[in-house]
């Protein structure tokens, strides 16, 4: 398949260090890989782990508080103190880079072909006319449809998959030897994520690119990666082949990360014992909710017709992609949207149109964990005031009695008494989440709602975070709307699963029947994206849903 | 495997925090606030030199409030009063230098400057105090409503705030001065104050839009916090450095608008004097009787400074961000160690 197997890309001894405080820290460590024309070497890694900053170290396009050394060739070519035109003319030209975010990689008041336009034009000799001409191929190869309009919008009249496809054009431009794509697809939704996939796969072979690809996710990894390289706090942890990393392990870091990584249908069946009760604890019935227009920008209906009900003791997945409404039901059911008409009913109490002291009553039997621990912590409290609160607002404890309970708190999610003096910004992202449900559990609700609680979280702290999920509901036995954009992350929790589209109800039913049996042309979809982390498997299945 | 992996660690953390447990008290947002307040040494030492410069100055020219047919008077300790001439003492090159007499000399009629000087410090901390109440009040929660409750309510108060923007202050003050004579100080303050709230209003209004979006308002909100304790308790101290900020800055503001409107007849007349009329008065004899404008210069840097650094103090108090300063010991720690390339 491959035509040349010139090494495009060779890494010596390459540190990246930063100086924070008056100290060097490093963050990446004597690396050593080499990418030869038409390979994958995937590096994987957790948040914190090196992998974005070696990655850009190579281009010179660090901070200026880093500074690296070793060697870094480009097609036999010294990169490391090179003069600034020469990196410059490299850049784009040779080595292109894919970014994660593309609303913020590309500029919004220019139009992607411009975009375009303005790479082929720093590096080729050619008019506006001819570099126009070469923008509507690129954005043909990357398969935008109606590549002679999209060439003249702008990024946010773009969807989030088209923007990254438009992106991909850009780094295209200059026909790159090496295509950096840093983490290309997390911001994407999976059956987006399954397509940009392909489009990446199939354009390495047609232009025999090297491309070197960062990123926390084993499906994407086993998806694409020739080679695999894996890094831990700026070492190389472990460094083979892809069958050779997800077949052979041998450093115990690497099986541990492959351990955490969930996997879609093989979950241990987790039995739901009988209700004592058989009233559900949350009750949606026909719900619509409506965003109100505002300005010239109409009303947006974000939940249509919704049912749904959960029973004591019992998880129920919500899944969806981005914009599906998952979030909104969520939020309605603990009443902090209106709802526009339907009823929603936590343990036989009206949601919908209730007075602010019903809900209050209401609210004493919810809790809530949400996405982003970094943004529902206020900064400004000290974590064991933020936990401590809704006890005190309920009136049930204060003083020393309110202390106590807020370090039992602090016990169950397993973190130190002596965190509830410090502030959000002094825990790391897993802690953060674990002071969320402290929070969220601090009146032992009858109905817990968690909105993608584990979406901002590495995987072995997610696998530990939904370990200690699982505990406390086996403790405390509360029900839990789990909404959720990961599959696997589901398979792990729920009794049952329910799947959203476009602010419907498209399918629901026991876990086992939704994942192994889906009905819904919509359900099977989704569940085919999901990629599996193991490279055989993948393939199989990428050759399945192709026949 | 894992549940083990996972007690191992939780108790090398707990480990760790053994040391630390005996000074973890569980304490309130207010508590810590303080605390990091007094570790700002800065911010410490100016409190205590605006709070002596205050006491000092306000015992020496004694209490002057209320009007000429009214006045309430407490005499302070200082042998002069404003309207005492006593004799001038002469010196080689100009007349009222300062001597164990007169220590901060005498104006070019005789009169005692050090009585002047406090008593125009005594007026301009009163203008800096009451502007800084009223202006700051007004503004931050004018800002704060708006902001939290958008709507109508946000359109109404900022259509408010831009129409006090248009009145011209000035005339306004002109008028009133015109009208009514000289209403003391007091009544200055608090003119000022209602009229310096505005663009303090608009950028607490600014910070209130984009915090009420965070997730931890919709989480106080589950938890059942009231709006009066969602604004007041959590939005206000994340919105802490740009008040500070701003309030400093209307301070600055207040003792020079003080003066221009004195300068046009509202506010302080002769013989009363204030700070910034004393300056304005005395900057020529800069070249001949330097003390007429060094001392109310010093007094008027010296509460400027307090004010800044104290507020300085409280942003960092508010901000948990804020990490302790770094001192030379920790430089030198730094440089002395070699730049690590192991991990």
């Amino acid at each position: 398949m491959t035509i040349s197997n010139e090494v495009i890309l060779k890494v010596e001894n390459y540190n990246v260090e930063f100086w924070v405080d008056g100290v060097w820290y490093p963050a990446a460590v004597d690396m050593n890989y080499e990418v030869k024309a038409g390979q994958v070497l995937a590096i994987v890694g957790e948040s914190g782990s090196g992998k974005s900053s070696s990655s850009m170290g190579l281009m010179g396009l660090l901070a200026s508080n880093a500074r690296t050394s070793g060697s870094v060739k480009v097609k036999g070519q010294e990169m490391l103190g090179a003069n600034s035109s020469l990196l410059r003319k490299y850049r784009g030209k040779e080595v292109a880079y894919i970014f994660q975010e593309p609303m913020t990689a590309l500029n919004p008041v220019y139009t992607v072909g411009f975009q375009i336009v303005e790479t082929i034009r720093t590096h080729f000799p050619v008019g506006p006319a001819e570099a126009r001409k070469r923008a509507i191929e690129l954005l043909a190869m990357v398969e935008i449809p109606n590549p002679e309009k999209s060439i003249d919008k702008y990024p946010h009249q773009l969807s989030g998959g088209q923007r990254q496809r438009a992106m991909i054009a850009q780094a295209l431009a200059c026909d790159p030897a090496l295509l950096v794509a840093d983490e290309p697809t997390t911001a994407l939704d999976v059956t987006v994520q399954a397509e940009i996939i392909d489009l990446m796969r199939n354009l390495k072979d047609k232009l025999n690119s090297a491309v070197l690809l960062i990123t926390h996710d084993m499906g994407v990894v086993a998806d694409l990666a020739d080679d695999i390289l894996v890094m831990k706090d700026g070492m190389t942890v472990e460094k083979g082949s892809a069958d050779q990393i997800f077949n052979r392990p041998q450093h115990p870091y690497t099986q541990q990360l492959l351990a955490a990584v969930p996997k879609l249908g093989f979950a241990a069946t987790r039995e739901l014992a009988a209700p004592a009760k058989p009233e559900p604890v949350l009750k949606l019935e026909n719900l619509v909710i409506e965003y109100p227009k505002r300005g010239r920008i109409p009303a947006f209906t974000a939940v249509k017709d919704f049912n749904l009900e959960i029973f004591p003791g019992e998880i129920v997945g919500l899944v969806g992609e981005s914009g599906s409404g998952k979030t909104t039901v969520g939020r309605a059911s603990i009443g902090l949207i209106p709802v526009k008409s339907g009823s929603i009913q936590v343990n036989g109490q009206e949601i919908a149109g209730a007075k602010l002291s019903d809900l209050k009553s209401i609210r004493r039997a919810t809790g809530i964990v949400f996405q982003d621990p970094a943004s529902s912590l206020n900064p400004r409290l000290p974590i064991g005031e933020s936990i401590g609160e809704p006890i005190f607002l309920a009136g049930e404890a204060k003083g020393a009695e309110l202390h106590k309970r807020v370090e039992d708190l602090l016990a169950s999610v397993e973190l130190p008494r002596s965190y509830r003096n410090r502030y959000p910004h002094e825990l790391s992202g897993g802690q953060r989440q674990r002071v969320g449900i402290a929070r969220a559990l601090a009146l032992t609700p009858d109905l817990l709602i968690a909105d993608e609680p584990t979406s901002a979280l590495d995987v072995s702290v997610q696998a530990r975070f939904l370990d200690l999920l699982l505990e406390l509901q086996d403790q405390l036995k509360f029900a839990c709307l789990f909404i959720s954009h990961d599959l696997a992350v589901v398979d792990i929790l729920s009794h049952r699963i329910a799947v959203m589209q476009n602010g419907e109800l498209v399918e629901q039913g026991m876990r086992d029947q939704i994942l192994k049996n889906p009905q819904h042309p919509y359900t099977q979809r989704l569940i085919s994206a999901v990629p599996v982390p193991d490279p055989a498997l993948q393939k199989a299945k990428r050759e399945a849903s192709r026949a | 495997m894992a549940k083990k992996n996972k007690a191992a660690e939780v108790a090398a953390t707990e480990g760790e925090n053994a040391i630390a447990l005996h000074e973890t008290a569980g304490l309130s947002q207010g508590q810590i606030i303080r605390k990091r307040f007094f570790r700002h040494k800065p911010a410490v030492a100016s409190m205590i030199a605006l709070i002596f410069i205050t006491i000092f100055v306000f015992s020496a020219s004694g209490i002057h409030l209320g009007t000429e047919a009214h006045p309430i008077t407490i005499q302070g300790w200082w042998k002069y009063s404003l309207t005492d001439i006593p004799d001038t003492n002469f010196c080689e090159t100009s007349v009222g230098c300062p001597n164990a007499d007169h220590p901060f000399g005498q104006d070019p009629i005789g009169r005692d400057y050090f009585a002047l000087v406090m008593r125009g410090a005594e007026q301009s901390i009163m203008v800096m105090l009451i502007v800084g109440l009223i202006g700051g009040l007004l503004g931050t929660v004018i800002g704060a409503v708006s902001g939290y409750f958008r709507g109508w309510v946000d359109a109404v108060l900022m259509r408010f705030t831009d129409f006090i923007i248009t009145i011209p202050s000035i005339i306004i003050g002109a008028v009133l001065g015109f009208k009514f004579g000289n209403l003391g100080v007091v009544a200055l303050a608090i003119y000022l104050g209602l009229f310096s709230w505005t663009g303090l209003s608009r950028l607490v209004r600014g910070e209130f839009l984009s915090l009420r979006e965070r997730e931890f308002v919709d989480a106080a909100r589950v938890a059942g916090a009231s709006n009066f304790r969602i604004i007041f308790k959590h939005i206000l101290p994340n919105a802490m450095g740009v008040i500070i900020v701003s309030v400093t800055l209307m301070l600055a503001g207040a003792i020079l608008l003080e003066t221009a409107l004195s300068y046009i007849g509202f506010g302080v007349q002769a013989p009363d004097v204030s700070l910034g009329s004393l300056i304005s008065e005395y900057q020529d004899s800069f070249t001949v009787s330097p003390w007429l404008f060094y001392w109310p210069g010093l007094l008027i840097i010296s509460i400027a400074l307090c004010v800044n650094f104290i507020g300085d103090g409280l942003r960092d108090a508010f901000d948990p961000r804020q990490r302790r300063r770094i001192t030379r010991k920790d430089l030198l720690a730094a440089t002395f160690k070699k730049p690590s390339s192991e991990a």
